[in-house]
């Protein structure tokens, strides 16, 4: 992690704070358009941008979509004041879940490959051969890419000997794993919703911090103001994503005012068992393979993108799904919010009427930071019902197919669980989950895992732990939970 | 010759503005200057909680000296410094 980052990241936090603080105030909508200025006070030193007005501009797009607003429907002219206004009293989360600030994107040079004063002119000249385009030809001695041929493909790039050829990357585009973030005219970053699946790469990948979720913190606190049931719903990656045991967390969620907290790994012991279910029917109907559905953005691909897959694709909901039906069950009237590392949760909740809203990690620390909650410092509190180990590694690479193989071994199935991992989509992966669809088989297992994010949740766009710390955590919490049992379940 | 100490906060505020490379910071300074460093982690400074301070956070402290928004390179050359002074 570079400090690059590091710095995106404290600037994105620091106004989750500030709308945080501005909401708790009293005067929610002055506070709230004083941010920028609070932010970069008069006189200030400027060190991110050409000047502080540049820097209270960019804060202020943060702001819209710290409130929960597209930057992309902002006429510039709107006033902090009515954006959070509006932010408090609104019904309903707006549609889309992602924004691109048009004034923090830098409108980086379309990626293209080029020659660098470092061509030695040599007399092999393997760019030139290997260009299966016609592209490159030899000007004053040296190789030249015209780029009205050039495809881009890079193969002169690993042609060359003294890597000369360089590619400049767009980083939104080239994380992107289905080609949904593009230049607009004029040369800004873009996304087209029709193709997008939420999987929020692209919100790790630009270095100018320009791609935000819209933050639905202000919903939540609202609700929890007007003193509704509002429910927490904790997604097992949690687990790892605070120096403090689960149990400290649950306390501190208590804190912010949620009525109950509710570990989602609950929910994941019901997906296990159905999928587990599942499984058996299918690889008795003769069935070669199996996906998983648990993963937001893979079920966004495979509707977008990969239809061709779906009649392989479990039918089974994610365990979001199923904890909010837990919750919902006990108190129709009650509010969720689920809470987890995951961008593309936001879409799934939009389109499942039973979670009200979704709040990540980061939103959840900044509140955290703004009630001055020193969770260190908080006794420990007790879920209602415990999940299993196999539920808690839900957010692992690995662990929904585990979780899988264990409930057949538990009931004593005789099916081989070969499990497939795909662990991260991009496009050689997604190219993978073709073939596999195509060919109606796949040739390195039974059941095929799909993660979005690489190493599984806990490399979720917010997380806040490095992935090796977190991935310990959740191993250690995960071994205090018992086996995934059917009696288990129907008892709670 | 004496130890530095290096008090690294691992308080709410400066857990969640510090990122991720700050959870690194220990076992890096126990790597680099081993037995020349004494590295705690304390639950607060108490520097956050005044008026908007966490914007400054996350802070850690080197030999009494507070720094603020602290970064492992930040943190890196103070030590060096510091061991500069008491060579």
């Amino acid at each position: 992690m570079s400090t690059n980052d590091n710095q995106i990241k404290h600037l994105k936090r620091e106004i989750l704070v500030r709308i945080t603080e501005a909401f708790l105030s009293g005067d929610f909508e002055e506070n709230a358009r004083k941010i920028p200025y609070a932010m970069r006070p008069k006189g200030c030193e400027v060190d991110l941008r050409c000047c502080v007005h540049k820097e209270r501009a960019v804060i202020r797009d943060r702001i819209v979509a710290g409130l929960g607003y597209p930057i992309e429907k902002d006429d510039e002219c709107t006033l902090l004041s009515t954006y959070a206004k509006g932010a408090a009293e609104r019904e309903k989360p707006d549609e889309e879940i992602l924004t691109v600030l048009q004034g923090a994107c830098k409108g980086c040079v379309p990626s293209t490959v080029y020659v660098t004063d470092l061509c030695q002119g040599c007399v092999a000249r393997p760019c030139k051969t290997t260009c299966r385009f016609g592209a490159i030809s030899i000007i004053n001695g040296k190789s030249h890419i015209d780029s009205s041929k050039c495809k881009n493909c890079g193969m002169c790039i690993n042609a060359c000997p003294y890597s000369a050829i360089a590619k400049i990357i767009v980083p939104c585009e080239s994380v992107c794993p289905v080609d949904a973030i593009k230049k607009d005219e004029s040369g800004h970053a873009r996304i087209d919703f029709s193709k997008c699946i939420s999987c929020g790469k692209c919100i790790s990948a630009c270095p100018f911090g320009a791609i935000h979720e819209k933050s639905q913190i202000v919903d939540v606190l609202s609700r929890i103001k007007e003193g509704k049931n509002v429910v927490a719903m904790i997604a097992p990656a949690i687990a790892g994503q605070f120096p403090y045991p689960v149990s400290k967390v649950r306390t501190a969620l208590l804190k912010i005012g949620f009525k109950d907290v509710l570990e989602v790994a609950q929910g994941a012991d019901v997906t296990t068992l159905t999928e587990a279910a599942d499984f058996k029917e299918r690889m008795n109907e003769g069935q070669s393979f199996m996906t998983t559905s648990c993963c937001a953005a893979y079920n966004e691909l495979v509707k977008k993108h990969l239809p061709e897959i779906k009649p392989f694709v479990s039918e089974t909901g994610t365990p979001m799904y199923y904890t909010a039906e837990i919750a919902k069950k006990r108190d129709p009237d009650c509010i969720t919010v689920f809470i987890s590392p995951c961008s593309s949760k936001r879409k799934e909740a939009l389109d499942n009427p039973n979670v009200d809203y979704v709040i990540n990690f980061e939103e959840l620390g900044s509140i955290l930071v703004a009630m001055k909650i020193e969770v260190n410092n908080l006794e420990d509190s007790e879920f209602e019902t415990k999940s299993s180990k196999e539920g808690r590694n839900f957010p692992l690479s690995g662990g929904v197919a585990e979780a899988v193989k264990s409930a057949l071994q538990y009931q004593g199935e005789n099916i081989e669980v070969m499990p497939c991992v795909i662990n991260g989509l991009n496009k050689q992966s997604i190219r993978e989950l073709k073939n596999f669809a195509k060919n109606g088989k796949c040739p390195n297992g039974n059941l095929v895992e799909v993660m979005s994010c690489e190493g599984g949740c806990i490399g979720g766009n917010s997380a806040l732990i490095a992935q090796r710390k977190a991935q310990k955590q959740i191993t250690d919490y995960a071994n205090e939970g018992g086996p995934v049992v059917k009696d288990s379940i129907e008892q709670k | 010759m004496e130890k530095i100490e290096v008090e690294i906060c691992m308080g709410t505020t400066c857990f969640i503005m510090g990122g991720e490379s700050m959870q690194e910071l220990a076992s890096i300074l126990q790597r680099k200057y081993q037995d020349k460093v004494n590295t705690k982690g304390i639950v607060c400074h108490g520097l956050c909680n005044t008026d908007c301070q966490y914007s400054k956070a996350p802070y850690v402290k080197v030999a009494g000296d507070v720094i603020s928004e602290a970064t492992v390179d930040k943190v890196l050359s103070a030590v060096n410094k510091k061991l500069g002074e008491e060579a």
